[in-house]
């Protein structure tokens, strides 16, 4: 069985089915890609796996335990999952340190100290020690973000779920967070990522996943995706990409 | 629009400032007419200005000679029956005034915390979320439509006459401060939980997305992420509130305690000035004023220090 195994999920906002029978397997270190147009069902299915949305059919087993549907500990789960938002969503009224250490301490129930040194420990990767006692409001869209994946990977999360994390970024703040997500990528950190970062996505991931309305229409290796895709909806998507100068 | 004239002229009713308003006005016509735009320009927004400083510093001085005027009207009979200077110049009433007064600022502060407390947790609990929380959100509810509806002076009559004659076990015996306290702390508590309320429902629901999905719980949330940016923002109609709960401290006085009003009351039935009673809202001014310029000045610190974010 896959680390993460999505069978048939379906969601609906209304009479609105974003979700029309969600089939992945996500294995431990891989990097998956989620591309597709505006409203095909990327953010969703990501907010599904760490159940900040509920849905409506299927099953979502993470390492083989069902966290989807009834019976299941959400913040358990939320604690094995970390995702981070395209608004990046830092807690404004603290300082980066209390937004990275607040979990750890009153999950996790780590002491003061132990969570501050990690959280600095996180920080000095990301290049931003000299932030730690900074309101979020002081930093740059690129280093809020870089702040809001050290919050979610401070609490030691098994699968990192992305959640289009550039496309509230200046063009030139893109990259300081993108080459985070590369480190990661390479010490062998599971992901899941919604973006339009078409070139990064080629770059980093071990497999892309095209949706179109609520399904996967086609994955497979990025070089298969982006080179010889087999679906011609894919081809339409990436032939508007490719013309928008995006790849 | 650019010599202003007729502004100019409507300014002359306090000619101190209106004349040079209107001096400025034709200036800047003149050479408007003359080709120079620029220098009219500037000439056109000076008698701007002073025409508003006549409005402004005109409508203060009629003002305040109409009551300087009217304090000597009828013979200074205005001035006597509000301020008269014997009672004015009386050591022993203004020490009796202020020592009612200090039972006002005991209520006020007491029940100002309460309140704080209080009003927070019923508007968590008009918050609960899912179904199993619905009789307790309901209970909430009516409390808080039925105290905003209730006039205060009701329930601080129900309550401090009401509680001892009933003679109930522990809240039938309490002093006439603890229960104008309890009073006011039920019919502001209400108020206030609505305040706290909107501010609570205000915090961008991502913020709660962020916080769930760290792992923390729903509870935890409230405490850390959601109730402290509220609270933060909700500070302005707080403040206001508080205003408001200071100066009904003066319904006291209906069930005998011997408050600020009260001893207005004494100094008034033995004197026959109602002196007293300026007095009276002279010491309410005189601690509101500072009380709102501190905290707004508090306010404005903390907003600098963090803007609130997404």
């Amino acid at each position: 069985m896959a680390f993460l195994e999505i069978n048939q999920v379906f969601k609906r906002f209304g009479h609105i089915e974003v979700l029309r029978g969600i089939e992945l397997q996500v294995e431990r270190h891989q990097v998956v890609c989620l591309i597709g147009a505006s409203g095909s069902g990327k953010s969703t299915l990501l907010r599904c796996i760490n159940a900040l949305e509920v849905i409506d059919g299927g099953e979502i087993r993470l390492d083989g335990d069902r966290v989807s549907g009834r019976g299941i500990d959400v913040d358990a789960l939320r604690q094995e999952v970390g995702i981070v938002f395209q608004s990046f969503n830092l807690f404004p009224h603290m300082r980066v340190i209390d937004n990275i250490t607040l979990a750890p301490r009153k999950v996790l129930g780590m002491n003061h100290d132990e969570a501050e040194a990690k959280a600095m420990a996180l920080l000095r990767r990301v290049g931003l020690t000299e932030k730690a006692t900074d309101y979020p409001d002081r930093l740059s869209g690129g280093q809020q973000q870089r702040v809001a994946i050290v919050r979610a990977l401070a609490m030691d999360p098994k699968l990192m779920l992305l959640d289009e994390i550039t496309s509230a970024l200046d063009p030139e703040l893109v990259a300081e967070v993108l080459n985070i997500v590369r480190d990661l990528a390479s010490e062998g950190m599971t992901m899941m990522l919604a973006t339009h970062e078409m070139g990064f996505a080629k770059e980093v991931s071990s497999k892309v996943c095209f949706l179109h309305q609520g399904v996967i229409l086609e994955e497979g290796p990025p070089e298969k995706i982006f080179g010889d895709p087999s679906e011609d909806r894919t081809r339409e998507f990436l032939k508007r990409i490719v013309d928008a100068g995006r790849l | 629009m650019l010599t202003y004239r007729a502004g100019a002229v409507a300014s002359l009713f306090f000619p101190p400032a209106g004349i040079p308003a209107l001096v400025h006005s034709i200036r800047a016509q003149r050479l408007a007419e003359k080709g120079d735009i620029e220098l009219a320009r500037e000439h056109g927004e000076k008698a701007r200005n002073w025409a508003w400083y006549s409005v402004g510093v005109g409508l203060t001085v009629y003002l305040v000679a109409a009551l300087v005027g009217l304090l000597f009207a009828n013979q200074g009979s205005v001035r006597v029956v509000y301020f008269a200077w014997s009672i004015l110049t009386d050591g022993s009433s203004w020490h009796s005034m202020i020592k009612g007064f200090w039972i006002n600022i005991q209520v006020f502060l007491i029940a100002e915390v309460v309140v704080l407390v209080w009003a927070l947790f019923v508007a968590v609990v008009r918050l609960l979320p899912g179904p199993a929380c619905r009789p307790l959100r309901f209970l909430a509810t009516v409390y808080v439509d039925a105290f905003r509806a209730f006039p205060a002076i009701l329930v601080v009559y129900i309550v401090g006459l009401g509680l001892p004659q009933a003679n109930l076990p522990l809240v039938g015996h309490l002093s006439d401060m603890q229960y104008v306290i309890f009073a006011l702390s039920l019919t502001y508590g209400a108020y206030v939980s609505e305040v706290y309320r909107a501010g609570i429902e205000s915090i961008h629901w991502s913020q709660v997305a962020a916080a769930r999905s760290l792992g923390l719980s729903y509870a935890q949330t409230m405490r850390f992420v959601v109730v402290p940016q509220a609270v933060r923002r909700v500070v302005p109609p707080l403040l206001n509130d508080f205003i408001g709960l200071q100066k009904d401290t003066a319904i006291i006085s209906v069930i005998g305690v011997l408050d600020v009003v009260s001893r207005a009351r004494f100094i008034n039935n033995a004197k026959g000035s109602l002196t007293a009673y300026s007095m009276a809202a002279l010491l309410f001014l005189v601690v509101t004023i500072p009380f709102t310029r501190w905290l707004e000045w508090l306010q404005n610190r903390r907003q600098s220090r963090t803007q609130g974010g997404r």
